[in-house]
């Protein structure tokens, strides 16, 4: 029998502009590629820049995560500019990353994930819809969308709640290289506990129930979407001055095997990714990349990072996984199963946070812009491991690059030719209707794409090249 | 669209430049609502070199609710972000109600149009097996629109994505698309009221009046600097030598005095804060040379450009 090839393109409900493509073979997925569709080079605009401005540019990398990328910012300025940030910045900056945590996850069920599950009312952008496999039955259905609607109001306030600090969201002003600008009065202590309290009512009393809800009726895809089931965690939320204990452990598991994280094994491919082959393979913080769009067999502009040259998945699976607190299975239904705890044990964490500060003393230490330095910062996005990484010379950004969780997730292959970790999830998975693909679309969907941030930063050097369309 | 005139007067009243409060007591106002009141015109929303950042303040509505939004006021037709379908189904949606419902619908932009390379940096979807890019699908729909909304810096100026050296040669709507009526609504992201007030105005009232860069002078016209609480500081010389300290920020990078929209009176979402009121400095997100124009953000204006005590309108 043939194989019939099956175009994504957009995979709608995720951030940014991805594109799927799978091979099906006798009803089975056989082989697949996942495409980022857009760059907009970030990294070249940020050279020559303040190093200080970098905290509030990366914020637009993504309008979901601002807070993931201001937080790996700050933190690699903070280790540039060899300041250390007093406790009450250091829980405020926890406080507000916890927030959008709270906001991301559940803008990822109810909003971007459930309509693969729950049909909507039959209005746009409701409909159009895929159809077929919708297993729930209408009373159970009409309350998911009541939760829809419902959930639509609590995403609302965590971003409220975030603002408090923050200032507004999205994206937030307060923090800054050596704490935050905000200070810690006893009424924003107060109405933050208040709105975490309701929306952490709402994990535990609506959210939690309805993904065990979905598992219950979908629970065939406790065997689908797996993939390689290696996982890789930065660790973040720290819980010290010095960041050496964390909320979220850092580590690897691959192989049955848990494993300690070494920042020095992470590369980057690009044999698949439009960026100049001359470039492969390269650490981070050595990087060179150079953008070549029609270079022949490439198909995204997300390059392939790869761990100790292995491909590693990142996310709240990975990261409740090496923390020892998730480890029933690699699956679809486990990736939002972990996203629901963790959203669960962020805001207990945060409710003894907010706790913890001390109203009248700082939550800012001055700092000086060096002449020249470096500087990283590694921390946990909702949605995976996130780093960046600085060099400043005569005091101007010379070099910033960052390795972001969705292009660990949803990177092609890599110069061996081994898949990255969405594209093998998709393999071997059973496609019944191809022209309403939702086993494709609830694998992708289930990692929490947010492709602008994927999308690797450049390191600038030299000019760029100019190329055609193919 | 079924919003009362008191959901309506909420989602304008907090702007100091106001539309001419008048305005709201006239009858014709009512009428135009009882006329408007069956119809939920169609709105599509496409996102070209973008963060996702605009959509995302939206959906943080107060009044009216994203929910009334999505149910009472418009038809959400398409976007990325929270649509049902994918792919194929989606995209050949787009198309199909661009031409079925052309000269009526609304077309909200989102991020700048790359094109450099024929704008092979940004493709949104596919047709007979070839990516579409962003470009060729603003110009196709852009003309078929009853009026192009640019939502942000990005989409009204060029904003982040257009940023020195820009790269990818990111353009803004209104250097895409001609002979549609455009609106810039500025800021990064703006305010959801502002998106929102911005299309209710119209479908209510017709195309609200516009400044020199079609901005609504409904939301745009004073500068930050002069409704924030620190003005007093301004003028008494006390200026804060760090974070944390009180007085003016100006002297810690705060692009107020260029800055322009009604942030210190509506506030952020839900009213709970705004950036000045974190103790952080307005970066200058609202105005038409965000980013490059405003930084180094936390280095301060010179002396020479601070506005006179007696401030004066951007």
């Amino acid at each position: 029998m043939a194989t019939q090839r099956i175009t994504i393109d957009p995979v709608t409900r995720i951030e940014g502009h991805l594109k799927i493509t799978v091979e099906v073979n006798e009803g089975k997925v056989v082989d697949a590629y996942s495409s980022g569709t857009l760059w907009r080079g970030i990294e070249v605009i940020l050279k020559g820049r303040d190093p200080r401005d970098a905290g509030q540019i990366t914020q637009r990398i993504c309008g979901v995560c601002p807070m993931a990328h201001g937080t790996a910012s700050i933190l690699c300025l903070d280790d540039a500019f060899k300041v250390t940030v007093p406790d009450n910045g250091r829980i405020i900056r926890n406080l507000m990353l916890g927030a959008n945590y709270l906001q991301s996850h559940i803008l990822h069920f109810y909003h971007l994930a459930a309509l693969d599950y729950v049909t909507g009312p039959d209005i746009p952008p409701f409909v159009p819809r895929y159809t077929g496999d919708y297993r729930l039955p209408a009373k159970l259905n009409e309350t998911y969308v009541a939760h829809y609607l419902q959930a639509l109001e609590i995403r609302k306030k965590a971003h409220e709640m975030l603002a408090i600090w923050g200032g507004r969201m999205p994206p937030q002003t307060a923090m800054v290289v050596g704490g935050v600008t905000c200070k810690p009065t006893v009424d924003k202590i107060a109405s933050f506990l208040w709105r975490l309290r309701e929306i952490k009512a709402f994990v535990n009393d609506v959210y939690l129930p309805d993904v065990l809800g979905v598992a219950d009726v979908y629970a065939d895809y406790k065997n689908i979407g797996r993939g390689y089931g290696n996982l890789l965690a930065y660790g973040g939320f720290p819980l010290d001055a010095q960041g050496k204990e964390k909320l979220f452990k850092a580590g690897c598991f691959a192989n049955n095997t848990d494993m300690p994280f070494d920042i020095g094994k992470i590369t980057e491919d690009v044999k698949y990714a439009r960026y100049k082959d001359t470039t492969t393979g390269k650490k981070p913080s050595e990087g060179m990349t150079e953008p070549e769009a029609e270079k022949a067999g490439s198909y995204s502009w997300l390059k392939a990072p790869r761990y100790d040259g292995q491909p590693y998945e990142v996310g709240p699976l990975a990261r409740m996984w090496v923390n020892g607190d998730y480890r029933q299975g690699v699956s679809v239904i486990d990736r939002h199963a972990a996203r629901v705890i963790e959203a669960k044990k962020i805001a207990d964490a945060m409710e003894a946070w907010v706790m913890q500060l001390k109203p009248g003393e700082p939550a800012y230490a001055e700092s000086v812009l060096p002449d020249s330095s470096e500087g990283v910062g590694l921390t946990e996005g909702a949605r995976g491991a996130l780093g960046h990484w600085i060099k400043i010379s005569n005091k101007k950004i010379e070099n910033y690059q960052a390795v972001v969780p969705t292009t660990w997730n949803c990177g092609p292959r890599d110069d061996k030719g081994v898949r990255g970790p969405v594209e093998e999830a998709l393999v071997g998975t059973p496609v019944a209707d191809a022209d309403n693909p939702l086993e494709v679309v609830r694998i992708v969907r289930s990692f929490d794409p947010c492709i602008a941030c994927a999308v690797h930063l450049v390191k600038p050097s030299g000019e760029m090249k100019k190329f055609r369309v193919i | 669209m079924e919003l009362t005139r008191r959901e309506f007067m909420k989602l304008c009243s907090a702007s100091a430049v106001g539309m001419g409060l008048s305005q709201m007591a006239v009858p014709k106002l009512v009428h135009a609502m009882e006329e408007a009141a069956a119809k939920k015109p169609p709105v599509i929303w496409l996102q070209g070199a973008n963060c996702t950042g605009c959509i995302v303040s939206l959906l943080n509505t107060a009044h009216p609710t994203i929910a009334e939004v999505l149910t009472k006021i418009i038809s959400l037709e398409y976007q990325s972000n929270v649509m049902a379908a994918s792919g194929e189904l989606a995209f050949s949606y787009l198309d199909a109600v661009a031409e079925k419902t052309k000269g009526e619908f609304f077309l909200l932009m989102e991020g700048a149009i790359p094109t450099k390379d024929n704008g092979v940096y940004c493709t949104i979807g596919e047709e007979n097996g070839k990516e579409v890019t962003v470009l060729e699908m603003v110009k196709r729909i852009g003309p078929k629109a009853k009026a192009i909304v640019a939502v942000g810096d990005c989409a009204s100026f060029g904003g982040i994505s257009a940023a020195k050296p820009n790269p990818t040669d990111c353009k803004p709507v209104s250097q895409i698309v001609s002979g549609v009526p455009i609106i810039n609504i500025q800021g990064c992201p703006p305010h959801p009221d502002w998106i929102l007030g911005t299309l209710v105005h119209v479908l209510l009232f017709g195309i609200p009046e516009l400044d020199n860069l079609g901005r609504p002078k409904l939301f745009f016209g004073e500068s930050i600097h002069q409704n924030c609480p620190n003005y007093s500081y301004f003028s008494e010389g006390k200026f804060a030598k760090k974070f944390g300290d009180p007085g003016c920020l100006i002297n810690l990078g705060c692009k107020g005095p260029m800055a322009s929209s009604d942030c210190p009176l509506r506030k952020w979402n839900s009213g709970v804060n705004w950036c000045v009121g974190a103790g952080s400095i307005c970066i200058g997100c609202c105005s038409e040379d965000f980013p490059d124009g405003k930084a180094p953000f936390y280095t301060a204006l010179p002396k020479d450009q601070w506005p006179k005590a007696d401030s004066e309108i951007v």
